[in-house]
This record gives structure tokens, sequence and C-alpha cells, in this order.
């Protein structure tokens, strides 16, 4: 408690004020036009199924694309962390890259590498497997964009892990294997799940990484936002933003379950 | 860097860095080839004509607008939100950090609608705004928006983290000693704190400048006027003139290349 700092009232200003200005109200606007469409209407566009198969499609796309993060992630940090490879700073550098470019141009390089004719797609073809145009195209996008999260929540818990416990393990008797996955593995869990959440988060909303690979056929491979698109540009505000309003609603109540599954599990590890 | 001095399985060895460099070279590497490779596909003339060209050239004015117009804000913002909840303890706090970080969570496609349908013809100040002639939707007002919208937590959340740990006995030993509090933030937090604002500002714009979903909703695809380079991109590319698409992602690979090189570098002068 030191409010001997000066400038309390002035930075609560300026943050409630931003913060209302550009999410609060613009937000608040959006649940709101949702209610000027009559409560039947709503129910009918949120249960139509071309809408429920986009909610499949954006929120099980997402939850994969996780789940493929999570799994591989941790292998990622732990060669970064344990390892030490040739040109080990750009190797390092790799992981930022889905952060840093910008997703329109992931979205047209990943068509264009998996369509039938591209460097990759040209040798998956023989093998009967399709990606651009599929749902395996939107996960390998969403993939490609939550790849960063999963590496660098568990990066730095690989980085503090006291020696003392691998140490003690093996005085124990345990081979490295057992280790592994019996003493660093369960502390690794927090920061996996952690990282698996702000991918799927930042996932279930993707969208431009995501539209060129999607093929975009309604039933199939149709993302919710280009279903809110869609809506937009026949001039049903009222139904976009029903929709919207829905996935937003979906998106934070799956995000609190998994903030309260990551507290459990991290005060269990801290036990 | 190898601290562990436990001998690893030469087959745990293998198959960490086995999936890690296939992983990456699939995933990371083979795109960014792909990507020059597209671009020079034609040859070096058609891809300096396709990213001098007019309409190139007014996509990137539109962007510089959209990332000038709101990374400063954003970044005032996040200093103050910074400050506010980690120099202070108030009811509200946690309330608070979740709301920052709300927009991460959001669709770029929502954060986009939310604006038309606030300034749209058909929105809540649509009539208001026609009557008195002015444009937010389809023009750079709502481009700055949209984009401010999306890059609002960047800032603020570099920062945090960097404050907390700092602590908060130098400007109480500032303002003891009679600094005010502007002095007390210029001299005493701001040579702290630099590295990690340089940090935020600069994810801050990456993402500005490469913004799809929200612009995309709010341009109206005006092209020379309301285009922002990856939405050009995306033009051409629905047009198949594919060198030109690529041209151009090349241009904002090279700003995702240098944000990267940007990274290392002040990763550098940190740990020094």
């Amino acid at each position: 408690m030191s409010r001997s700092i000066p400038g309390f009232r002035l930075t609560l200003g300026i943050t409630i004020s931003w913060l209302s200005i550009l999410v609060l109200i613009p937000l608040g606007g959006l649940f709101l036009k949702a209610g000027t469409i009559p409560p039947a209407r709503i129910l009918e566009v949120l249960t139509d199924a071309r809408t429920l198969a986009a909610f499949r499609v954006s929120f099980g796309c997402a939850a994969v694309a996780a789940l493929v993060n999570a799994l591989v992630g941790p292998v990622v940090a732990w060669t970064l962390v344990r390892y030490r490879l040739p040109a080990h700073r750009l190797i390092d550098a790799l992981i930022d890259i889905p952060f840093a470019l910008p997703t329109a141009v992931a979205g047209i390089t990943l068509t264009t590498l998996y369509a039938e004719t591209g460097w990759i797609g040209k040798l998956l073809l023989p093998l009967g497997i399709k990606v651009s145009y599929s749902s395996l195209g939107i996960v390998i996008a969403l993939i490609f964009v939550g790849l960063p999260f999963v590496v660098r929540t568990v990066q730095p818990v690989l980085e503090d892990f006291p020696v003392e416990a691998e140490e003690a393990a093996a005085l124990l008797g345990a081979s490295r294997w057992q280790t592994l996955f019996k003493v660093i593995f369960p502390a690794l869990r927090p920061a996996i799940l952690t990282g698996a959440l702000l991918s799927f988060a930042r996932c279930v909303g993707e969208y431009g990484s995501v539209v060129f690979i999607a093929g975009n056929m309604p039933y199939k491979t149709e993302i919710l936002p280009l279903l809110i698109i869609t809506n937009l540009e026949q001039y049903q505000y009222g139904e976009a933003a029903a929709i919207a309003s829905a996935m937003l609603l979906v998106s934070f109540l799956l995000l609190i379950l998994g903030n309260r599954l990551q507290s459990r599990l991290a005060t269990k590890v801290s036990r | 860097m190898s601290k562990a001095k436990l001998p690893d399985p030469p087959l745990l060895v293998g198959l960490s860095v086995a999936i890690t460099l296939l992983f990456l070279g699939l995933m990371v590497v083979v795109p960014l080839a792909s990507v020059f490779a597209q671009a020079f596909s034609k040859g070096i003339g058609v891809w300096w004509e396709s990213v001098s060209n007019t309409d190139t050239l007014a996509a990137v004015r539109m962007t510089l607008l959209a990332t000038l117009g709101s990374v400063p804000l954003n970044t005032v913002f996040g200093i103050s939100a910074a400050w506010l909840v980690t120099k202070y303890r108030f009811p509200g706090r946690q309330f608070l950090l979740a709301l920052i970080d709300l927009p991460f969570s959001v669709s770029p496609v929502i954060a986009g609608l939310i604006f038309v349908l606030l300034f749209g013809a058909q929105g809540w100040f649509g009539p208001w705004l026609q009557e008195h002639d002015l444009k937010i939707v389809f023009s750079w007002p709502g481009m700055i928006l949209a984009t401010a919208f999306v890059t609002f937590p960047f800032v603020a959340r570099e920062l945090i983290p960097v404050m907390d740990e700092l602590g908060n006995q130098s400007e109480e030993a500032s303002v003891m000693l009679g600094a005010g509090g502007w002095t007390t933030f210029v001299k005493v937090t701001l040579p702290a704190i630099r590295w990690g604002l340089l940090y935020g500002v600069i994810l801050c714009n990456a993402r500005a400048m490469g913004e799809f979903g929200a612009v995309s909703v709010v341009s109206g695809h005006i092209r020379g006027e309301t285009n922002t380079l990856p939405l050009h991109a995306e033009i051409l590319y629905n047009e198949y003139d594919f060198a030109g698409a690529f041209a151009t992602a090349s241009l904002l690979t090279l700003l995702a290349g240098a944000t990267v090189a940007l990274k290392l570098w002040l990763e550098r002068k940190v740990r020094r």
C-alpha cells in the first residue's frame, strides 16, 4: 500500500477513459445491438445449422491446434533450454516469427505451400492428403499462429527448474526418462496449460491466417468470424452482433474454466 | 546454458532435437523461404514494380497512418495502466487487469464489427455523423480505432511484469526527497523501464502494421484510400496476381524479421 507515490488519479483517469472509449463502450454496443432483434430471431440465428457448424469449426480447430502445440511446444522448449544447437539464437528467434508475421501473410503463404501445386502440397498429394481448402488446413494455420505461446510460457519454467531435484531423482535410482516424466514434466504442467489456453484464445477468433486456406465452405470449413462478415455484408447487423456476442460469451466461459483448472494445477505443483 | 550435469540418453537428445528442427523447419523456415521465392518468382524487376507502384505506396501510407494513430495512444495508456496497477493496491485491481487483457481474446473481426455498429450508417452514432458530414467507418479514423483496439494490451502487458519486479522503493525514495510525480517518472522510472517499454512498443507496432481482420471489416476496401499493406496483399492474391501479392507480403515479412531482430538486440542489452 503505497499511496505516497503521486499519480493515482491521473493514471486511473487515463486508464479508465481509454479502456471505456476503445473497449468497454464498443463491446457494450455490440451486446445492445444483439438485443435489438427479437429473442426468437436470436435463437433462430444461433441454432441455425450453418451457425452451429461454424461454432464447431472455430472452437474445434482451435482446440486441436492448442493440443498439438501443447504436445510439441514443451519438446521445443526442452531442446532450446537443455541443448546447444548450431545457430542457437537464430533458431530460438524463429519461435517469435508467428507473433510478428502479419496473419494475412501467413494465410496466403500457407495456402500456396499446401495447395496441390505447392512445395508441400505436391508431396502430400500422392498420399491422398489434402490440406488447403480443408479443416486440416485450418488446423495447420492455427498451429502456426499458436506456436509461440506454449514454447514461451514453458521456457522460463524449465530454465528455473532446480538441478537439485533432478540430482535427487538420480540418486534415488530414477533413470533419466523416469526423471523426465515423473519429476520434470509434472512441474511443467501448469505452464503448458497456460500456454495452451493462450493459444486457444488467440486461435478461436483468428481470421487472416485461416480465411485463405479454409476454402470457406458453409457447414464444412466456414469459421465464425467469416460468418459474421457474411451477415454484415448482407446488412444483417443484429444477426452479426448476435453471433459475435455468443462467440465472445462462449470463449470467455471456456477461458474462465481453463484458468480455474490452471490455478488448481499450479497450487498442486507448488505444494 | 546446458546446466543439466546429468547426461541425457542419446535417444532423448536425438528425438527432441529432431522434433524441434523438423517442426520449426516445416512450420516457420519453409513458409518464410516460400514468401521470398514467390515474391521474386518473376524476377527482381517485377518485384520492384509491385512494391513501388502507386497502389502499394498508398497502402504503405495508410499502414503508417493507422500505426502512427494507434501506437502512441496505446503507449500512453500502457504506461499509465502499468503505473496504476503496479504502484497502488485498490479494490477492483484484478478485474482491471482482466479488462486490460480482454481485447487479446476478442476476434479481430469482432473488433472491426463493434466500430461498424457504433459509427456505420446503421450504427448508434451513424445518423449524427452523417448530419455533420463526418466519416469514421470506411475511412481512416475507423482504421485507427480498429488498429488501436487490437493492439490495446501490448505495451501494458510488457510493462506490468517489468515494473512489478522493480518494486516501488526507488519511486518512494524519490518522492521522499521532494521530487514531484512527473519528475519521479521521467528521472527514476523511465530509465529503469526503457527497454521493456521499447519492446512493448515494437510488438504493438508490428501487430498494428500487420493487422488484417479488424481493418478489413472497417476499411470498405477502397483502393488507394483505405487499403493497408495486408489488405493490398489480399486483393492482389484474390486477383491471382501472386507475384504482386507476395511482393507486398515480402515487405511485411521484412517487418517481422526486423521486429524479431530488434527483440534479440534488446534482450542482449538487458542481460548486460
